[in-house]
């Protein structure tokens, strides 16, 4: 007799999503096989809930009840984006990529030549072409691909950025990805980019997800970086203008060569629903991978930053550094896993996460994890949750400050502290301007 | 002029100060002495504002006005300094910023405009070279690694930029070698004025060789149990606490 298979009754959103992939859509152009297989397995699982590990703190099947799927109006709003891209979301300098409401925009896009060394292609155009790196890219080196909402992204990835920067090649002009959605409406977007660094070349990449008219937007995205042997690649992320029932997910795959280095960061100064997920390999030796980041939140506003850093080979270092700012009701959510593989030996991993809890409803979820196969390496974690220090406070108080400004000064050095990663000194200063928007609105200045 | 009057004060249901009545005039140098646990530090955090005291009675008047109803910040700007015993360390707070805010801070509160950065760094830097305070701890973060003499060097740099009414000195004497002491007692000579009054917490007599003092109080459980010159000081130094307390010494 056959035993009977229980199915979980499928949510609107996710009923949604999957006939929205049944049906077809115009857009979603290419790697058929690619895109079949991951629907499957976002059908199978479902939107992410607090049963699945990684997403215990995000119940991401109980956030987004609905699935946005209007579409923007053809004539959607240049002027608008002009006025989202005028505020400083990436350096003044990049060349910058824009894609405007899930299709690269050439228009909203930096003209001019590109930094030598540089080629570029939209992820609709190499994908309809069939590019056969970017489906290899696509499909084997992406590790987290059992993670439903990459499945989700790689079935429904409608356009994003092929960079592909060539061997040697220093490029000193910073390249920007921007992701911008008109917003005022209900509107999803399903971005992939890739950036694939050749041997020995170096790069800075800023990117950031913005929303003109902050409304009930869902964004999904994912960008891939191959750094290559001996190759470095710089890279600041940001959200930017969230609405309060905005969900915002984003998935970064870097898989690292041998004697590579990789330093990227990531400023979350708003959110509706924020999670940023980061799986990381090194697969070569001697490379070295360090992420950090800084969330600054208020209101019931909710942002996860989970990682998996993968040491699949020896001598490499890993270094994460991220810290949360919680005010009001806000919910700061991380998760670290540093795995050391059996071979790995001689890794050097050290990741902390830093919380400072001021509203007497804020929550934060710490969860480090390390899982160590290897004997001969040296990894540790931290992390901590806590409140100003109000000896500090009386002290800045005793010289005149008052309350708001010693305050105000402690939080600034504490969220600097985090900055003082950012390598790029016009990176760091822009971060630090929003981080002091974001404490002079906390104190009414 | 600073008057403490009749003060009382504990902390969770431990009587600390008990009834402790005190005054120092403009101009004045006032040396409080007195063995460990008598409540020499809770004074100076209570005439300063640090909350977790609870005042059950008394005055603290500064000028006839009684501080005790402001909050610390007031009565920094009112003109009370305390040099802390143990300075705070203050990560990723640069120290030249952290300087620049309380400068501003106090004329804000005196309704004077800010003060400019060339004149602010003038300013700093010819208070820093008096007090030995190198260039380089002025671009450190506020007090963190910095030895125990440095740390007590930057708070007598902060008294001699804010120029308060009232310094009190909790046990800046500790920690520091013969030297760092003799410039932070030329430092705090510096700012001897007639219309400044210090209030110098010590267990030892020998700060006082370099700050001489104008009286000397002996505090003794939670109270002033003698006042007298310079030369109970002295006698301190020989006969100990013991007649105050009622151990043997």
């Amino acid at each position: 007799m056959n035993k009977p298979v229980l199915q979980r009754a499928r949510t609107e959103a996710e009923a949604a999503l999957i006939e929205r992939f049944d049906q077809g859509d115009r857009r979603l152009v290419g790697a058929t096989d690619l895109r079949a297989a991951a629907m499957q397995r976002f059908a199978d699982a479902g939107l992410p809930n607090r049963r699945v590990e990684a997403w215990h703190y995000t119940d991401l099947r109980g956030a987004m009840r609905t699935a946005a799927l209007a579409r923007a109006p053809e004539t959607a709003t240049l002027p608008l984006a002009r006025q989202c891209l005028a505020k400083p979301l990436a350096q003044t300098d990049a060349h910058r990529f824009v894609i405007f409401n899930g299709a690269y925009n050439e228009e909203l896009s930096s003209s001019g030549p590109l930094p030598a060394g540089v080629t570029v292609a939209s992820l609709a155009s190499a994908l309809a072409t069939g590019d056969a790196d970017v489906l290899d890219t696509l499909g084997v080196r992406t590790p987290g691909s059992d993670d439903s909402v990459v499945a989700l992204n790689t079935a429904l990835m409608q356009d994003g950025v092929v960079i592909r920067v060539a061997p040697g090649a220093k490029v000193e002009r910073p390249l920007a990805i921007l992701n911008l959605m008109t917003g005022g409406f209900a509107q999803a977007a399903f971005l992939r980019s890739i950036l694939i660094v050749g041997a020995g070349a170096s790069i800075m990449l800023d990117e950031a997800t913005a929303v003109c008219m902050p409304d009930a937007t869902q964004a999904n995205e994912a960008l891939t970086v191959v750094v290559g042997d001996g190759a470095r690649v710089d890279y600041a992320a940001q959200v930017a203008e969230q609405g309060a029932q905005s969900v915002a997910l984003h998935s970064l795959f870097v898989t690292m060569g041998a004697n590579a280095q990789f330093n990227g960061f990531c400023l979350v100064p708003t959110a509706g629903l924020v999670r940023r997920q980061i799986f990381a390999r090194l697969e070569g030796e001697h490379s070295t991978f360090s992420l950090g980041g800084l969330s600054l939140l208020r209101g019931k506003e909710h942002a996860d930053t989970t990682l998996v850093v993968d040491h699949a080979v020896p001598n490499c270092v890993s270094r994460e550094f991220f810290r949360h700012i919680l005010d009001h009701e806000a919910t700061g959510v991380f998760q670290g896993k540093v795995v050391v593989r059996q071979h790995a030996q001689k890794t050097d991993g050290g990741m902390k996460s830093q919380a400072l809890v001021l509203g007497e409803d804020a929550t934060m979820n710490n969860k480090p994890e390390l899982e160590i196969f290897a004997d001969d390496v040296v990894c540790g974690h931290g992390a901590t949750v806590g409140q100003l220090d109000k000896n500090q406070i009386f002290y800045l108080q005793a010289r005149g400050l008052s309350r708001g400004e010693a305050e105000s000064l402690l939080l600034e050095a504490f969220a600097n502290e985090a900055l003082d990663l950012v390598a790029d000194e016009a990176v760091r200063a822009r971060f630090a301007g929003q981080t002091e928007d974001w404490l002079a609105h906390r104190s009414g200045r | 002029m600073l008057e403490v009057k009749n003060l009382h004060v504990s902390v969770g249901g431990r009587k600390i100060l008990d009834g402790l009545n005190l005054t120092v005039n403009d101009g004045e140098v006032a040396a409080i002495m007195g063995p460990n646990g008598t409540g020499k530090s809770t004074l100076s955090y209570v005439i300063a504002g640090r909350e977790d005291y609870e005042v059950e009675e008394g005055e603290v008047l500064l000028d006839g006005v009684n501080i005790l109803e402001m909050d610390a910040t007031e009565r920094a700007n009112a003109g009370v300094f305390l040099a802390f015993q143990y300075p705070l360390e203050i990560p990723g707070v640069a120290t030249m910023t952290f300087l620049k805010a309380a400068l501003n801070a106090q004329a804000r509160a005196k309704g004077l405009p800010e003060l400019q950065t060339p004149e602010f760094m003038k300013k700093v830097r010819e208070a820093a070279t008096k007090l030995g305070v190198n260039q380089d701890m002025l671009k450190r973060p506020l007090n963190v690694g910095f030895s125990g003499g440095e740390k007590k060097r930057m708070e007598i740099l902060q008294m001699a930029l804010l120029q308060p009414k009232v310094g009190i000195l909790d046990e800046t004497d500790s920690g520091l070698d013969i030297d760092a002491l003799r410039i932070v007692a030329d430092g705090v000579n510096a700012l001897r004025a007639k219309d400044r009054s210090f209030l110098v917490i010590t267990h030892y007599q020998r700060l006082l060789d370099y700050i001489k003092p104008d009286t000397v109080h002996v505090m003794a459980k939670g109270k002033i149990a003698r006042t007298g010159g310079p030369e109970l000081a002295l006698e301190l130094e020989k006969s100990g606490y013991a007649a105050f307390t009622g151990e043997a010494a």
